[in-house]
């Protein structure tokens, strides 16, 4: 019996010891760009309006795609709108965008009176969807090209310059 | 010039610890009986001399000697004195060098305080404490010298990062430290108990005071902490599972189970080496604690300038601790067979011992699930309060109600002649309970209990107070610690249950009204302090019920070196309640985020906390005067 305890304690504290020398050559500070050249990876998202969904099959081989993060809560949000709706008449792109831990009335309203740039708006109540796209404030903005690779990501308001680099991308091809 | 008496100091303190080993080893052959008075005096030299070291590092940052890199990358001229000295130990480097004072410090005061005890015993405790110390300086010289200096020399320093330009957090690493570094006293005696195969409660005789000290400064550390996340970090908790609290967290669940079972020992005999493995637990987890954070691995406030190079010294030092600790623990136990009797006040203190276990374990798998998920699967995730919550809350409750009827129970065989008054003490619970929930707030299923129990406590401890006034057989120091700790969860039950929370997007001249309360953003005014800028709101509370006014004033502050952004909540404090408020500027925009608190009874959790440490204070005067 103590030979087996002595085994198990053993391994045990070697287990943790051998899981800490791993750790300390990784990079554990939280970086989003490791999302780029990865594939958008989800089944669906469903839209501010109840029972609507948007299926990943429907946006592949057709465009390029914003994906921006949003609420109407979010100062930054309101000063970037006007980008987007800039953005709205390129005719290779298609702006989704997802109303992060908002309140549907709220949001209605912010897209009223600044205007709506989106193709779809999913939701996202409690921020885990949005975890899955590596996001962790808003704004943020996912640039994805026909075949669903991540091209680029925008933390923060997208200003000028951002929407140059999107042009760019999207008239390249 | 203070770069080479520096180092020079560091050189003197290795070659004394070799000294007191070499020396120590030559008493243990010799025939005398008692330790070489010259030990008695190196070891004294050495903790002088550490001290010495360590003021010479604070001479350094008071005069603003940016020749020293570490003053230079933690300290700027214009900070105020008082935060120059406590720049010291605010940076990695500085703090290492506090480890190394209080393990020269305890050793010294182990070597002279337990004269009674068998020569062995004391020479042994003493060699492995000088191992400890030396694997430390070792690490200082190596690749956390305070004292390296820079040239040229830069006309002014980088500045500390102004969140920790606090009082409370200057005095927080020292009694946390003294908490965790004391601990490694009784490590280092629990190997020479091993060693010399010590009597087993001579053994607890010595090392029982070492565990009250440890304690009750892990104990205070910690609430400092907390109390400095409370005002300082904003988002209006105390405890937020943060795994580098919960670092602190692990050692402090070892020492309550060990101060607990030491007495059993003590006074039965019993248990010798379960107290054995809690004495080199404590210290171990102590020091993986100092890797987590130290290495970079986990990222939170405390996160130092991560240095993977610093995580394979420790890492290294730790392992070569968990390895020879197994080995010689199985190599020296034997199996004793222990009759206790299920009804007695050892099964309660194992009882504790259990809890104390599960609870550690609890937050160890906490803790290092998300280390483990990220190394191998490079997955991230993170584990925090709900987790806890779900497992640890349920938990306390039947906990409580063994604190109330363990202490009461008698050594080797207890028989319950008590019902009564424990059915009693449970009715009176219930009815405040139910008083609380009918004149104030209903209570969610999960606080009721919490209430509950910890009611069931803190009368029950109430009673033994009385009558051990009456019968003359005064225990304050348990009395106290169990009757503040059934304060403490029973105010934080209440906290929880009855606290507000609301947010709002706010301009200067807006009011907003929620529930019975109007807050009114006054102005804005903007200060400049000596070191910062500071944004300051002015809004006025009204709590329409009460008609009571109050004027709170959260600020911003704009820190120049290093250039960073602060928010300082505004909390205004009285006995029934705190009211907290932040201010957040939205960009662009002439809005601010104000977030609004209510917490009830705050400042009685503090005040919980610092009676259960002053137990431990009379604990250890109670013992000091039997001896």
């Amino acid at each position: 019996m103590q030979k087996i305890i002595k085994i198990i304690t053993i391994s045990i504290s070697t287990a943790i010891i051998f899981v800490f020398y791993l750790s300390l050559n990784k990079d554990n500070n939280y970086n989003t760009e490791s999302q780029i050249g990865k594939k958008l990876n989800f089944d669906k998202i469903e839209s501010i309006d109840e029972d609507k969904y948007l299926y990943i099959k429907e946006l592949k081989g057709k465009n390029f795609v914003l994906i921006n993060f949003w609420a109407s809560w979010c100062g930054p949000c309101r000063s970037e709108h006007p980008m987007l709706m800039k953005l709205k008449s390129e005719k290779k792109l298609k702006l989704i965008g997802i109303n992060f831990k908002d309140k549907k009335s709220n949001a209605k309203i912010f897209l009223k009176e600044l205007g709506n740039p989106y193709y779809f708006i999913g939701k996202d109540e409690v921020g885990k969807l949005s975890i899955n796209f590596g996001v962790y404030g808003i704004p943020e903005s996912i640039l994805v090209d026909e075949q669903l690779t991540i091209l680029q990501k925008f933390i923060g308001p997208l200003d000028n310059q951002d929407l140059d680099d999107i042009l760019k991308k999207i008239n390249k091809v | 010039m203070l770069s080479n008496l520096g180092n020079f100091l560091l050189f003197l303190n290795i070659l004394l610890s070799f000294t007191v080993i070499y020396f120590s080893l030559a008493s243990l052959k010799s025939a005398e009986k008692i330790i070489f008075r010259k030990i008695y005096n190196i070891s004294l030299a050495q903790s002088t001399i550490v001290l010495v070291c360590f003021f010479t590092l604070i001479a350094a940052y008071i005069t603003s000697d940016f020749s020293l890199i570490n003053v230079y990358q933690n300290s700027h001229s214009t900070k105020p004195t008082f935060y120059k000295i406590s720049g010291t130990w605010g940076n990695h480097e500085g703090s290492l060098l506090l480890w190394v004072i209080i393990l020269t410090i305890f050793s010294f005061l182990f070597l002279i305080i337990n004269k009674n005890h068998s020569k062995n015993y004391r020479l042994y405790t003493l060699i492995v404490q000088n191992i400890l110390i030396l694997g430390f300086l070792f690490f200082i010289l190596i690749n956390s010298n305070p004292f390296l200096s820079i040239s040229p020399v830069p006309k002014e320093g980088l500045g500390l990062n102004p969140i920790l330009q606090d009082p409370a957090l200057a005095i927080h690493p020292p009694l946390l430290y003294l908490g965790f570094v004391g601990s490694s006293i009784y490590f280092s005696a629990a190997i020479a108990s091993l060693l010399t195969n010590y009597s087993e409660r001579a053994f607890a005789k010595s090392i029982k005071n070492w565990i009250l000290v440890s304690w009750i400064f892990q104990t205070l550390g910690i609430t400092v902490g907390s109390i400095w996340a409370y005002y300082e970090l904003g988002w209006g908790g105390f405890w937020f599972w943060d795994p580098v609290e919960n670092a602190s967290l692990l050692p402090w669940f070892a020492m309550t189970a060990l101060f607990h079972s030491v007495v059993v020992l003590e006074k039965r005999n019993l248990l010798y080496f379960w107290v054995i493995i809690l004495c080199l637990i404590t210290f171990t987890l102590s020091v993986t604690g100092t890797f987590l954070v130290r290495s970079g691995i986990l990222n939170s406030v405390h996160t130092f300038a991560s240095d993977p190079s610093r995580g394979l010294y420790i890492l290294a030092f730790l392992s070569i601790m968990i390895f020879s600790s197994i080995f010689l623990l199985f190599k020296k136990y034997y199996n004793k067979d222990y009759i206790i009797n299920s009804n007695s006040k050892e099964t309660f203190v194992l009882i504790n011992n259990w809890f104390m276990m599960f609870y550690l374990l609890t937050v160890l798998i906490g803790t290092l699930y998300p280390i483990f998920t990220d190394a191998i699967t490079n997955n991230k995730i993170s584990v925090g309060p709900p987790f806890y919550n779900a497992v640890i809350i349920p938990v306390v409750i039947v906990f409580l109600i063994f604190m109330a009827v363990g202490p009461n129970t008698k050594w080797i065989k207890n028989r319950f002649v008590d019902i009564k008054k424990y059915i009693l003490i449970f009715i009176s619970a219930l009815i405040i309970n139910f008083l609380i929930g009918y004149f104030f707030k209903s209570l969610t299923i999960l606080t009721n209990l919490i209430i509950i129990s910890s009611l069931f406590l803190i009368i029950s401890s109430t009673f033994d107070l009385i009558k051990s006034i009456t019968e003359d057989r005064i225990d304050f120091a348990r009395i106290v610690s169990h009757l503040s700790f059934g304060f403490l969860i029973f105010f934080i039950g209440l906290n929880h249950n009855f606290s507000i929370e609301k947010d709002f997007n706010m301009k200067v001249g807006e009011t907003k009204n929620f529930d019975n309360y109007k807050i009114e953003f006054k102005k804005l005014e903007l200060k400049n302090f000596k070191n910062y800028k500071s944004i300051v709101g002015d809004l006025k509370i009204s709590d329409n019920k009460f008609g009571e006014e109050r004027t709170l004033n959260p600020e911003i502050r704009i820190y120049d070196s290093p250039k960073t952004l602060t928010y300082e909540a505004a909390i205004k404090t009285n006995l029934i309640k705190d009211y907290y408020l932040t201010m957040s500027n939205i960009d662009r925009s002439e809005y601010y985020n104000i977030k609004f608190q209510k917490k009830p009874l705050m400042l009685w959790i503090w005040i919980s906390v610092f009676a259960l440490t002053f137990g431990g204070f009379l604990r250890i005067f109670k013992n000091a005067k039997n001896n």
